[in-house]
């Protein structure tokens, strides 16, 4: 035994008396009962039992309830585009300069545009190939309007790319103007930008 | 160093260019920069922009109007230069809308260039704006005030070189600059921005369309997004645009132009053309050549059973019939077919000006002709135009016309049966002589009258051109002082006292002088004598143009041996137009034949097997914007052009190939070009294509021209029975339309009809029958406002109408006219 003990003090084993496994049927069925009544169960299962009746009864519940309820995301999380409205005339806010289509590494923005009856540059058409992008967020970055974002729609599945990819599928809904959300991701301006500017003179 | 050559220091770097040349010019032709927004080369100076300022010899300058002195030191910039700059570009920023992000000059803007490059990050200056509204001078003109910084470039190049002056400055109802200003402001800035304030850009004819010819040289030259094409606004960024360095194919001027190409739309990712661009500083385009350019066979497929068929007609053809707007490998391939095949090619136009330059070079012992128009516009100061209705022909050499007038001070004579108020209106030296159809012998007699010296004339033709001088006399209106001796009362005293008072009093005398009849003859401006006199007085550089008139004349032969004689008693330099873009060419390449009948094949003409670029044919074949190729312009010069867009049919190498006759590429041939005939054994890669800083043209190369020994002649006297008189017409295509392609393009839009003065138009309906010989044409009447006289004329640039074979030999014809 010393040569043992000596052994465990430099390892410091500790050697449990677990008594020998159950040899009869009858044993068997005694310590499943043992085990099964014994009151440290409801112990490791408090945490588990104080969400239920949580869940249960006082409608506290920590589940989300995917897909009827989405996680917060983060405003630098580059997902599908979205293209913001001017809130004050509900007027798109993509002048159709093109740079986003120039920037995109990925070529995958193609746009249109043309002289409408109000003498202003329309955006006859737009459209990203979301099979080539790669979601680099450039495109936002460039953008001096704000009017490229990347929003917050991450479920990418469809049964057809171009589900995603014309300008009215990414244009804030007009009647959801109002829960549009200024974009806070990259190519935001910084929150001391006002800073930054020198007032031009002006004569009126 | 020649005499007229001068030393000067730029910045310490010796430069040596001609007297007389503007500082810009020498220190732009030797790589140094001084900034400068309005001034455009080939043009005279605005002074609009004073931001070219730099001090010669300590003395404050602008670089864009101070000529070179020789040992003259000149400073680009100094710490007051660039302050003033610095003032006058905020100057230009001032209520410039912040539009730069849908701006159509996108990036390619000098306003924006020079902002940045001098650093202005702040605004100091502030002023009320007032009400500019956007607004469309014409069919294709878009005007926006807002974006203008009157730097009047598209003025002056519409009157410096264009010629129509069809836009000038007018008021603006700016707010008044605070006076204060004036002391502490840079004193350059202060004077610009007075007059940026009083001004903005309207047609000069004070209504507000402009009545032009169209040709967007305005558009070109605009430094910032003012002045767009209609069909181009808002519809691409510049940077999208992929640019490929081409020839325009209208004309013979054979301009170096850009297409500029991006794809169609988001659903046809095929290129499409979005405008056509080129270096103004260099080059200037006309209206086709910048707005007919959507001329593409764009439906061709390889269609096998048509290309078998081709083949199969090839053989059993007699005769390919052509025009001249094809590349010169293609004429190669002709000919080689006609050497090979036996074929007789046909094309009247090109066969009529090879005959008439073969002449002329016989008679001169020396090929193509000694006129060269990039000189004559640089230093010619008279020019002389005969043959041709400039306006139409080609608009390039009525650019050197009228650019000999405003920029060398030049004059002009303009013999033509067509009246042109425009060709008028270029200059007061302009005489034009709107002289009988038929009677271009007299002109050309008139000329070697008026120009040669006349000892050195062979004694019969000196005894011809004296018997037409007439001792006449006429009463001329002259001044002179008299002395008038008058009465005068002086009122204080009473007394009556003579006074002798000199007073200018204009008297009739009679005098005698020598009347020319040939200007008589040819209905010469009164007084023509006089005229010519005021004409001549300043003017040491003759050149003269001669056009399709004269090569399809019936007296054409004899006009040979007149041009000869005037090349060779006078100093006048001749050079000839051809009549379509690459007529020079064909008519060096190919060996050409009488019309003749049988079974023809018709290459963009009329025939019995159609090979057509237009895509109505029975076999397409490629547009000059979508092959590769070379052209033999008019300035002597074989220039490249390159394929804009692509083309998925068969070409004329493909057929020469199926024959076993063909090259691996069409531009294989271009090494091919008869080296005899002045053309050189270059690779069609090896052509370059651009300028030089100073404006040197370095596109292909120049043909080679060679001396032989004169052949001997005799001048006929002119045939006056040839002469048209009561209703002639004219073959004359309207501005902008030259062929049938021009006639796809889309904004080109001037129609098929028979073209009249105004005057005339109001003794026609609407609609007029048109008999010439025994076949009749039924024409809308269209007014040209530029024409002037009975003459009309009837356009030809729709092969299908076959108008050219209707005025067989020459392009006047008697004809009869009655309303519908």
């Amino acid at each position: 035994m010393n040569g043992d003990v000596e052994m465990n003090e430099k390892q410091r084993y500790i050697t449990l008396d677990l008594g020998g496994a159950p040899m009869t049927p009858w044993c068997r069925f005694k310590r499943v009962v043992k085990r099964t009544f014994r009151i440290e169960l409801f112990i490791g299962l408090w945490v588990t039992i104080r969400e239920m009746f949580k869940t249960l009864f006082m409608g506290k519940s920590h589940t989300t309830k995917y897909p009827f309820e989405k996680m917060p995301i983060s405003s630098r999380y580059r997902a599908i585009h979205d293209m913001l409205r001017l809130l004050e005339s509900g007027h798109y806010r993509c002048i159709g300069c093109g740079l986003c289509e120039k920037i995109c590494i990925s070529n995958c923005i193609a746009m249109e545009t043309r002289y409408d009856e109000n003498q202003r540059k329309e955006v006859s058409g737009y459209t990203i190939n979301f099979g080539r992008c790669i979601f680099c967020g450039y495109c936002a970055e460039v953008c001096p309007e704000l009017a490229i974002v990347h929003g917050a729609r991450y479920e990418t599945a469809s049964e057809q790319r171009a589900s995603f990819s014309l300008f009215e599928d990414m244009l804030t809904p007009i009647d959801k103007l109002k829960e549009q959300k200024e974009f806070e991701g990259y190519g935001a301006p910084s929150p001391w930008a006002d800073k930054n500017i020198k007032k031009t003179p002006l004569a009126y | 160093m020649n005499q007229n050559e001068v030393k000067i220091k730029i910045d310490g770097v010796e430069c040596i260019a001609k007297e007389g040349e503007y500082i810009l010019n020498i220190a732009r032709a030797n790589g140094i920069y001084i900034p400068a927004i309005c001034y455009i080369s080939r043009c005279s100076p605005t002074l609009a922009c004073r931001i070219c300022l730099v001090e010669a010899d300590g003395k404050r300058v602008y670089a864009c109007n101070a000529k070179a002195k020789d040992g003259m030191d000149v400073t680009t910039s100094s710490e007051e230069i660039l302050e003033e700059r610095k003032a006058i570009m905020n100057v230009y920023d001032i209520n410039h809308p912040l539009q730069c992000g849908v701006c159509d000059q996108s990036g390619e803007c000098e306003l924006q260039n020079y902002t940045l490059e001098l650093g202005i990050d702040s605004q100091n200056y502030a002023i009320l704006d007032c009400k500019r509204e956007s607004t469309n001078f014409s069919s294709v003109l878009h005007y926006d005030p807002g974006l203008c910084i009157v730097c009047e470039r598209c003025v002056t190049i519409c009157k410096d070189m264009v010629g129509d002056n069809a836009l000038s400055t007018g008021p603006r109802d700016g707010a008044e600059i605070d006076k204060e200003l004036k002391e502490s402001m840079p004193k350059d800035a202060y004077a610009m921005w007075n007059k940026l304030q009083k001004s903005l850009i309207v047609p000069s004819n004070g209504t507000d369309q402009t009545n032009c010819s169209d040709c967007g040289e305005c558009l070109s030259v605009c430094p910032v997004g003012a002045l767009v094409s209609r069909d181009f606004v808002y519809s691409s960024n510049a940077w999208e645009l992929k640019r490929i360095p081409a020839t325009c194919s209208h004309c013979s001027s054979g301009c170096q132009i850009f297409y500029e190409t991006k794809p169609t739309s988001i659903s046809d990712r095929s290129d499409k053309i979005y405008r056509v661009t080129n270096e103004w500083n260099y080059v200037s385009l006309c209206g086709a050549g910048r707005f007919g350019y959507d001329f593409e066979n764009s439906s061709a497929t390889k269609d096998e059973k048509q290309f078998a068929k081709a083949i199969i007609a090839l053989k059993e053809a007699k005769a390919i019939r052509f025009n001249s707007i094809i590349t010169n490998e293609e004429a190669a391939m002709l000919q080689t077919l006609k050497k090979e095949l036996g074929l007789k090619l046909i094309n009247p136009e090109a066969k009529a000006f090879q005959s008439f330059l073969r002449d002329f070079e016989s008679y001169r012992g020396e090929t193509l002709y000694r006129g060269n128009y990039k000189e004559m516009m640089s230093e010619s100061n008279f020019i002389i135009s005969v043959g041709s209705a400039l306006r139409h022909d080609n608009p390039n050499v009525r650019y050197v016309f009228n650019n000999i007038q405003k920029l060398n001070k030049g004059a002009g004579l303009y013999f033509h049966p067509v009246g042109d108020t425009l060709i008028e209106s270029l200059g007061k030296n302009v005489t034009p002589i709107y002289h009988n159809a038929g009677l271009e012998e007299y002109a050309l007699y008139l000329i070697l009258d008026l120009f040669a010296s006349k000892e050195e004339l062979p004694k019969e033709i000196r005894t011809y051109l004296e018997s037409f001088h007439k001792k006449s006399t006429k009463i001329v209106k002259e001044t002179i002082m008299e002395d008038i001796t008058e009465t005068v009362v002086d009122e204080e005293t009473g007394e009556s006292k003579e006074v002798t008072k000199k007073k200018p009093k204009i008297v009739e005398k009679e005098v005698e002088y020598i009347e020319n009849g040939l200007a008589t003859l040819l209905n010469a401006p009164e007084g023509f004598d006089d005229i010519f006199e005021k004409m001549t007085a300043k003017a040491d550089d003759f050149s003269m143009v001669v056009g399709e008139d004269f090569y399809v004349h019936p007296r054409a032969e004899n006009l040979v041996k007149l041009l000869a004689l005037i090349e060779k008693y006078t100093q006048i330099k001749i050079a000839l137009i051809p009549p379509k873009t690459n007529s020079l060419g064909v008519a060096l390449i190919c060996d050409l034949d009488e019309k003749t009948d049988g079974y023809t094949i018709g290459y963009n003409e009329n025939g019995d097997f159609r090979l057509s670029a237009l895509g109505d044919g029975d076999l397409d074949m490629p547009a000059l914007n979508q092959q590769e190729g070379t052209f033999t312009n008019m300035h002597k010069r074989v220039v490249p052009t390159n394929a804009a867009l692509s083309y998925e049919g068969y070409e004329l190498n493909d057929i020469m190939n199926a024959l076993g006759l063909g090259e691996r590429l069409s531009v294989d041939w271009t090494s091919k070009l008869p080296v005899r005939k002045g053309f050189e054994a270059l690779s069609f890669d090896a052509l370059p294509n651009g300028f030089t800083n100073a404006g040197e043209e370095l596109r292909g190369y120049m043909l080679k021209q060679k001396i032989s020994k004169p052949k001997d002649y005799e001048v006929e006297k002119p045939d006056e029975s040839i002469q048209l008189k009561g209703d002639v017409a004219y073959r004359c295509n309207p501005q902008r339309q030259f062929n049938d392609f021009t006639n796809k393009a889309h904004q080109i839009s001037e129609p098929f009809a028979l073209y009249v003065s105004e005057e005339k138009a109001q003794s026609l309906g609407t609609k007029v029958k048109v008999e010439i010989g025994n076949i009749s044409l039924e024409l809308p009447v269209a007014v040209d406002n530029k024409m002037s006289g009975d003459v009309v004329k009837i356009p030809d640039f729709l092969s299908s109408k076959d108008v050219y074979s209707l005025f067989d030999k020459g392009r006047f014809k008697q004809v009869k006219i009655s309303e519908v």
